[in-house]
């Protein structure tokens, strides 16, 4: 009966969806211990149909106070976000952390500046360069969501590699590979690791300013970390590191056949119709995001093999 | 005189609307593309004439496109064209001796078809493809612009050939800003011919790139293996005057 009673409900809730009429992302908060919650976003490219719910955050229930982990893709998500947390907590939010800087990640901080918001210092910088043109592809992409939504650098800078809120205290981890600089958080207290875009799963990982040495780097370093939940920057919340392995044979796979074809003189059209292994077929979005990260990487590769004419 | 112009234009169009053919990619700039590019010779669309593109392109300033032709002998032209983008011209190869294959990127203004046609002594072979994109390609500046250091650069080469089972491969890039003219402020810029030459000077193919052929350019295309290629000369001029000339060995 109870089993029932729950498959009716998520019925209602996938039927309500992202309900683009009253543009209500529906953030509904998932526990993963006694003070520590998830909004888990669709794992779809950005749309009107999903207003840009396509991202992770998270927010952590202090003895001193509300910490919120990324605050998502527009105004309206990081004021819905608020809300929601208001009804799990009345304590205050005293501290936002952004993972790094790419829109889904930050463009809610409107919604917290009455409150600190930290980044590593070259995410803030790249922010404040980059803000301005992610805004208008958001608009695009999104339209009406984004309504008021203007990007708001994060203003305080991370250097130490701890940070103490309360009665927890984060181990800071500056990595980058994804982005220029891409910090995940392992909470010492409950043991979840917040690794934001460095690990994506059953979400084709994106590359527009990726380095993929440097983020097989980045997850060899995670890898090595013991954790009780991984949440990850797109796609569900596990307890293992199938989601890491996943990020990585996927980037070694893209690496190596991205090589491959440089290496063998194809010309980037070419390279578009490279057949994805079967292995990872079935991740949503894998020919769009093989195209776009074709895009990205293929122009430094083809480079690389081409000798200086005499 | 206008008038005359006129009437006469007007006389003819319904003959010319009877020999056009349907558009297969329903674009409503078709029939201006017909009567800019292609109307002195007969036109048929043709399934052997591919054009390779992303259906959605990532960087409106570099799309990847290539035209591969199977099955079509005696090529004099190969025209590459896009219906939407302000200046729809993008680039005229003569294959002559090479294999009727050509790949480079483009600057794209927005969504629209891009075509090939290919002209034999039957007339055009026409195939394309619609691209989606977000805007922005031709009117923006080239990022050499922003950047400023392209001068110290213009016009170098670099390239290699491949020796693969069907063909020999070559890419070469060259340096240059290839501004449209279009972004404020910046007058057209352009590389507007190369020829690439074997050693005793002969032409064995020419391509001329027009404001769409994105910045920098790197050109794939092929010669077949019965080629003798000991070197490759490598010649081009832009709309400046400025020549380059370069030396690939393979």
């Amino acid at each position: 009966m109870k089993l029932l009673f729950v498959s009716c409900y998520c019925l209602v809730l996938l039927s309500l969806g992202v309900d683009a009429g009253e543009l209500n992302y529906q953030l509904t908060p998932r526990q993963l211990s006694s003070d520590t919650y998830v909004f888990v976003g669709k794992t779809e490219d950005f749309s009107f149909e999903n207003g840009g719910n396509i991202v992770n955050t998270a927010f952590i229930i202090t003895s001193a106070g509300v910490v919120v982990i990324d605050t998502g893709s527009s105004l309206r998500y990081g004021e819905q976000m608020r809300q929601a947390i208001a009804k799990v907590t009345d304590k205050p939010i005293v501290q936002v952390i952004n993972t790094h800087h790419h829109p889904d990640h930050f463009f809610g901080n409107q919604a917290f500046k009455d409150v600190k918001i930290a980044a590593l210092p070259t995410t803030i910088e790249d922010m404040e360069r980059e803000g301005g043109a992610f805004s208008d592809n958001m608009y695009r992409m999104t339209g009406d969501w984004m309504r008021g939504t203007e990007p708001l650098a994060a203003t305080e800078k991370l250097t130490a590699d701890s940070l103490s809120v309360g009665d927890h205290k984060f181990k800071l981890l500056v990595l980058q590979g994804h982005s220029h600089a891409d910090l995940a958080l392992l909470d010492e207290k409950t043991g979840v690791l917040f690794a934001g875009d460095l690990v994506f799963y059953n979400r084709t990982p994106t590359t527009p300013h990726a380095d993929l040495a440097k983020w097989l780097d980045a997850l060899k370093q995670l890898e090595q970390l013991k954790f009780t939940y991984l949440v990850v920057g797109h796609g569900e919340v596990l307890q293992d590191k199938r989601a890491i392995v996943q990020t990585r044979e996927y980037l070694q796979w893209l690496d190596q056949s991205l090589k491959a074809s440089a290496e063998a003189g194809k010309d980037m059209a070419e390279v578009l119709q490279t057949p994805i292994p079967e292995k990872f077929a079935k991740m949503p979005l894998v020919n769009f995001e093989f195209g776009r990260s074709v895009v990205h990487l293929y122009p430094a590769l083809e480079l690389a093999v081409l000798k200086p004419a005499s | 005189m206008r008038r005359i112009y006129r009437v006469g234009l007007m006389a003819l169009l319904p003959m010319n609307a009877l020999a056009i053919p349907a558009d297969p990619l329903n674009s409503v700039q078709w029939t201006t593309m017909y009567n800019r590019f292609l109307k002195d010779y007969p036109v048929q669309f043709d399934s052997r004439v591919q054009v390779l593109a992303p259906e959605q392109a990532e960087n409106s300033m570099q799309v990847p496109l290539a035209v591969k032709v199977e099955g079509l002998q005696a090529i004099e032209e190969i025209l590459i064209f896009a219906d939407f983008n302000p200046l729809p011209k993008v680039l005229s190869f003569y294959p002559q001796q090479a294999l009727p294959f050509i790949g480079f990127r483009i600057k794209l203004q927005q969504a629209s078809p891009i075509r090939a046609a290919v002209r034999t002594a039957d007339g055009w072979h026409v195939g394309g493809k619609w691209v989606d994109a977000a805007g922005g390609g031709c009117t923006l500046p080239s990022a050499a612009r922003n950047s400023g250091v392209w001068e110290s650069q213009l016009g170098q080469v670099q390239g290699r050939i491949w020796q693969q089972p069907n063909a020999q491969r070559v890419r070469f890039r060259v340096i240059h800003p290839m501004d449209t003219g279009l972004a404020a402020g910046i007058p057209k810029f352009q590389l507007e011919q190369i020829n690439l030459q074997d050693a005793t000077g002969k032409t064995l193919a020419q391509i001329k790139p027009a404001e769409p052929v994105s910045e920098n350019p790197i050109f794939s295309i092929e010669f077949p293996k019965n080629l003798p290629l000991p070197t490759l000369h490598i010649s081009g001029r832009d709309n400046n005057a400025n020549k380059t000339k370069a030396e690939l060995i393979p």
